[in-house]
């Protein structure tokens, strides 16, 4: 008899609504965006159906969703890292010099170097946040320097110029498979695999279980220190393969490559769900927040508001998702509270 | 010595002490993270007189303290707000908001006075944002921070653009820009020494500095003690904005430029230095005199460098370097120590063990 309606709260009530909510915020997010690309056609039909449009709609958001995937995994272990954007300049210088030096160098072989770079850059930070125990913060912003000034100081006054980058490769950048570009494609492609690893696969649950609670993951028994660091690895391969797409979608690398995208990754994730206290958010809604910051800012200039209130829009838009997660998260502990003493 | 004498009594066998004032009183001032960066500072200075040429003019220093002045007048709430385990990564943007309404306002001709005192006030309606999206809405400092870091920056180059003014009252530029009479000082480090005057005094000698420390050491204790946490971020957070504001208008003064983007990734600069000055930033731990000297210290190494004509990126990469080494410190330092207690705990024990038994 008292077993029963246990197992009511357990799988009814509570379990429920918090399924209804993860779900309502990742749907919200797609209602908001497709709003917004509704409100821009309507106003200028030319941005979604000119074949520019169509195009640009998928390809703007690729790269930053890239970052972003790899930035939202890193903030789920109640992390940050701030190094992305430089991670993001140096592979991508990395390639123009490989392609430039090299000579015949195959694709895919500098594809593989850019994710190996990213990912050992990524090393050097989860190594030292997970060994010295020092909060990422302080880590990611002194490699942001470190790798930038690194960065810098390789290029110099030198840029990487389209020419210099074989046709094949540049053509990833702009050709299309049945409408929709390949950069768009491969970005999907990483984040359906990276999701369904942080779903279903024991290492990316682990991911959630020290960002709710890294005492408690420790005493239980997990690898903390390399779910860490493996997560540091991921943020960087996945950026590190973002700076090479970013040599074949741009052409031209400077020394100022990326510059800015971690403040752009941070606000997807946080506008796509993830919560910067770690153990909550989902990729899927850390990618819509790439879609929609950056459906976001090419939208801005069609509905008349310059863009130079860019930044204050997605400085808003953050804002008001951390505000709407806080108060949902509230009105939650008060509903399963409740619960708990209607059933006792 | 005073360790082993509390080891004795009953009482403290039993209980561990806090030994705080254990060390003798020139090991508690001479040794500790503070002063480590004042020497570094000291040293790093006079290797700088010996090999870099030209360091040892007079413009070296108006130019050295000029530059670093607004990193030097925000290092001093900042502190206050590591300290207490939070951080406000918008300063930089209050500083470029708070440029482009001084330069606004002037350019429509309100005097430049009450234009500066406005954007001051901007900047502390900015900290109260801050302050109340942090405290009241109770949500994590990093995040609302940045938030408003992209806010209030979107703000300033919305209102202003890509244009950016340049025509100031010359009577005001030339303050802002002026030494003190007879000295390579600039004239702003007065400005700065009074406001570090009344940060120190507030941080180390009233209670409300001590529940700082309180506040950073264990909210929760902090709060059942009587401390207003909430009020008391508040009030830093709003400092901060103020502070922020003012460096922003010696910034337009000094560079006669209002532009939406000064300052811009100014708070990375601002954290690393007082991260470098020995302040944890898992707060409850830190003083201003350790601030002040990393920030002379980035500002000294990084005008070194350039006079030695090492380009700004290597700069940069040295100052990633300093940050990192210096938190990698406190961490392994503290490794060391635990290691030291642990192994002196044991044989302790054994010891109490022994002494019970017989």
């Amino acid at each position: 008899m008292s077993v029963a309606p246990m197992a009511d709260i357990r799988t009814g009530g509570a379990a429920q609504f918090v399924k209804r909510l993860a779900s309502a915020r990742e749907l919200g997010i797609l209602i908001a965006l497709l709003l917004v690309i509704l409100a821009a056609t309507l106003t200028n039909p030319n941005f979604l159906f000119s074949p520019d449009g169509f195009r640009d709609l998928f390809l703007t958001p690729s790269l930053l969703l890239l970052v972003a995937v790899g930035q939202a995994v890193v903030i789920i272990t109640r992390n940050i890292d701030l190094s992305v954007s430089s991670v993001v300049g140096l592979t991508a210088y990395l390639t123009g010099r490989l392609f430039i030096d090299v000579e015949g160098i195959p694709i895919l072989v500098v594809i593989l170097a850019g994710l190996l770079f990213g990912a050992l850059l990524g090393a050097i930070n989860g190594a030292l946040v997970a060994f010295a125990r020092v909060p990422a913060l302080v880590i990611t912003l002194g490699t942001m320097y470190i790798y930038r000034g690194l960065n810098v100081s390789w290029a110099g006054s030198n840029r990487i110029n389209a020419s210099d980058l074989p046709r094949d490769f540049r053509a990833l950048g702009t050709e299309q498979i049945l409408g929709i570009p390949v950069l768009t494609i491969l970005a999907v492609a990483v984040l359906v695999m990276a999701a369904w690893y942080l779903r279903n696969m024991r290492g990316g649950r682990e991911y959630y279980a020290i960002g709710s609670d890294p005492d408690a993951a420790h005493l239980y028994g997990l690898r903390v220190t390399r779910r860490l660091i493996s997560a540091f690895v991921l943020s960087g391969a996945l950026s590190g393969l973002a700076g090479v797409l970013y040599a074949a979608r741009y052409g031209t690398v400077s020394s100022a490559a990326g510059t800015g995208w971690e403040l752009q990754a941070i606000g997807a994730a946080v506008i796509g769900g993830v919560a910067i206290s770690g153990g909550v958010g989902t990729l899927w809604g850390a990618a819509l927040g790439a879609f929609l910051l950056m459906t976001i800012n090419r939208a801005l200039p069609i509905l008349g508001i310059h863009d130079f209130w860019q930044r204050a829009v997605v400085g808003t838009l953050i804002i008001g998702a951390i505000v709407l997660d806080r108060v949902l998260a509230v009105r939650q502990r008060r509903k399963l509270i409740a619960q708990r003493e209607e059933a006792s | 010595m005073s360790a082993t004498a509390h080891a004795d009594s009953p009482a403290a066998s039993t209980a561990p002490t806090f030994a705080d004032y254990a060390r003798p009183l020139w090991r508690r001032v001479l040794i500790n993270r503070e002063s480590a960066i004042i020497a570094i500072l000291i040293a790093v200075y006079v290797v700088s007189l010996v090999a870099v040429p030209n360091f040892s003019g007079p413009l070296t220093i108006t130019y050295l303290l000029r530059d670093v002045a607004p990193i030097l007048l925000i290092a001093l709430p900042m502190t206050m707000i590591i300290v207490t385990e939070e951080i406000d990564l918008s300063v930089a943007s209050i500083v470029g908001l708070s440029s482009v309404l001084t330069g606004l306002l002037t350019q429509a001709g309100v005097p430049f006075l009450a234009a500066a005192l406005i954007a001051i006030l901007a900047g502390a309606v900015a900290g109260t944002f801050n302050g109340f999206l942090v405290t009241v809405v109770g949500l994590p400092s990093l995040a609302v921070t940045i938030g408003t870091l992209a806010l209030y920056r979107g703000i300033a180059v919305g209102l202003l653009g890509t244009t950016a003014i340049t025509d100031f009252p010359e009577a005001w530029t030339d303050l802002a820009r002026a030494n003190i009479p007879g000295t390579p000082v600039p004239l702003i480090m007065i400005a700065f020494v009074l406001l570090a005057l009344a940060f120190g005094a507030v941080l180390h000698f009233t209670p409300f500095g001590r529940s700082l420390y309180a506040i950073g050491l264990n909210k929760e204790a902090a709060a059942f003690s009587g401390i207003d946490v909430g009020r008391t971020k508040f009030v830093l957070f709003i400092a901060s904005g103020a502070v922020s504001a003012f460096a922003g208008v010696y910034f337009t003064l000094l560079y006669s430029n209002a532009r939406g983007d000064n300052a811009l990734g100014m708070e990375l600069q601002i954290v690393a230095a007082v991260l470098l000055g020995g302040v944890s930033i898992f707060g409850g731990r830190g003083a201003l005199h350790g601030v002040i000297a990393g920030v002379l210290l980035i500002g000294t190494v990084g005008s070194a460098l350039r006079l030695a004509n090492v380009t700004s990126d290597v700069i940069n990469v040295i100052t990633g370097l300093l940050l990192i080494l210096s938190v990698i410190s406190s961490s392994l330092l503290a490794w060391a120590h635990n290691r030291r207690a642990s192994a002196l705990g044991r044989r302790k024990g054994v010891a109490g063990a022994v002494a019970s038994a017989t």
